[in-house]
């Protein structure tokens, strides 16, 4: 029992650190194409930036290099690419109507996991009360086979 | 048949009943002759105004959309500018820059002299609205705002553009003779 608050301490650090790990860096990213890349789409192709050649994909490569040049921060970049072709550019879903449940659910996934390990966790220590407490030996064998027991222990007594 | 057969079978008949209904969402494309042709207010190009096809009610319209990242839109452009100063008296013509970057649908706009509106679709929704498989594709709009023709791809040559436009071209020379 006195494990427990340990142990849920350690899951409440887990979830904050998995739910917000942005916040622990104060610095802003340093834009790098191959890393827009994943994080941007193509205006035209439905894909993400880095799996297209199509021409369209090529000018967007070009703006985002020429804005990465001029010392543009990633969030600059973004806010750019979104002025010039919409909200879509981005490679996160909406969060309005159903798209919404692509947030909703991994946060629902985190609360559901804790509460069930906080369960399991519980289930446990009662389990383990119910066990005879350590140092108070059960029944044992009857007393033919503990002698027969001995008698055998004793023939390897050197 | 227990329980367990009929939820499977249940399943399987969703399961085909949502991809039947894809299919057949997937094939809704294209606007018909006689339907209205979609209206959205839109940034101009150059900047500083909005501007709808919807501004254009009473006049026969073609509607070209394109980007500057399209050869063929490189290709017909020169036939289009053409054709849209020889006839600028009796049809509009206006632009639908669709999933471009501004600053190279401007050149594009400099580098072809084009003179005749146009809009930008940043985003392509109004593209999507109008259902368009690519660029280019035109429409021909008449004054009540509905589809009289469209064409997929780009125009080879003036030729092309003008018997396209053809309805348009002859209800005005018809109006014009009335008026005489």
């Amino acid at each position: 029992m006195k494990r427990l608050p340990g142990l849920l301490a350690l899951l409440a650090v887990a979830l904050v650190a998995l739910t917000f790990p942005a916040t622990s860096s104060a610095a802003e990213p340093q834009a790098s194409l191959p890393q827009l890349e994943d994080e941007v789409m193509c205006p035209i192709c439905g894909t993400l930036l880095g799996l297209s050649r199509s021409p369209a994909a090529e000018r967007q490569r070009v703006f985002i290099r020429a804005m990465i040049r001029d010392g543009a921060d990633e969030e600059e970049i973004k806010d750019a690419l979104v002025a010039e072709y919409g909200p879509q550019v981005l490679a996160l879903p909406d969060d309005e109507g159903i798209n919404l449940y692509a947030y909703l659910v991994p946060i629902l996934g985190f609360i559901l996991g804790g509460l069930a390990v906080v369960w399991a966790v519980v289930r446990m220590r009662r389990n383990r009360k119910k066990d005879p407490p350590a140092g108070k030996p059960g029944p044992g064998p009857p007393s033919s086979e503990s002698e027969r027991l001995d008698a055998d222990l004793a023939r390897y007594d050197l | 048949m227990n329980l367990r057969t009929s939820v499977v079978i249940l399943g399987v008949a969703g399961l085909l009943a949502f991809l039947t209904w894809g299919l057949i969402s997937a094939g809704d494309s294209g606007l018909t002759v006689g339907d209205p042709v979609p209206v959205a207010t839109l940034p101009t190009l150059p900047e500083g105004g909005e501007a709808s096809l919807a501004d254009f009610k009473g006049d026969w319209v073609l509607l070209n959309v394109w980007a500057s990242w399209c050869g063929p839109c490189r290709f017909e452009s020169p036939a289009l500018e053409q054709f849209e100063r020889e006839n600028r008296d009796r049809l509009k013509v206006l632009g639908v820059d669709t999933r471009d970057l501004s600053e190279d649908a401007m050149k594009f706009i400099r580098e072809y002299d084009i003179t005749y509106a146009q809009i930008r679709d940043g985003n392509g929704d109004y593209a999507d609205d109008l259902k368009t498989t690519g660029v280019p594709e035109s429409f021909l709009v008449d004054p009540d705002g509905n589809l009289v023709a469209h064409y997929p791809g780009a125009f080879n040559d003036i030729e092309s553009i003008e018997k396209f436009a053809a309805p348009a071209l002859e209800a005005t020379a018809a109006a014009g003779d009335e008026a005489k």
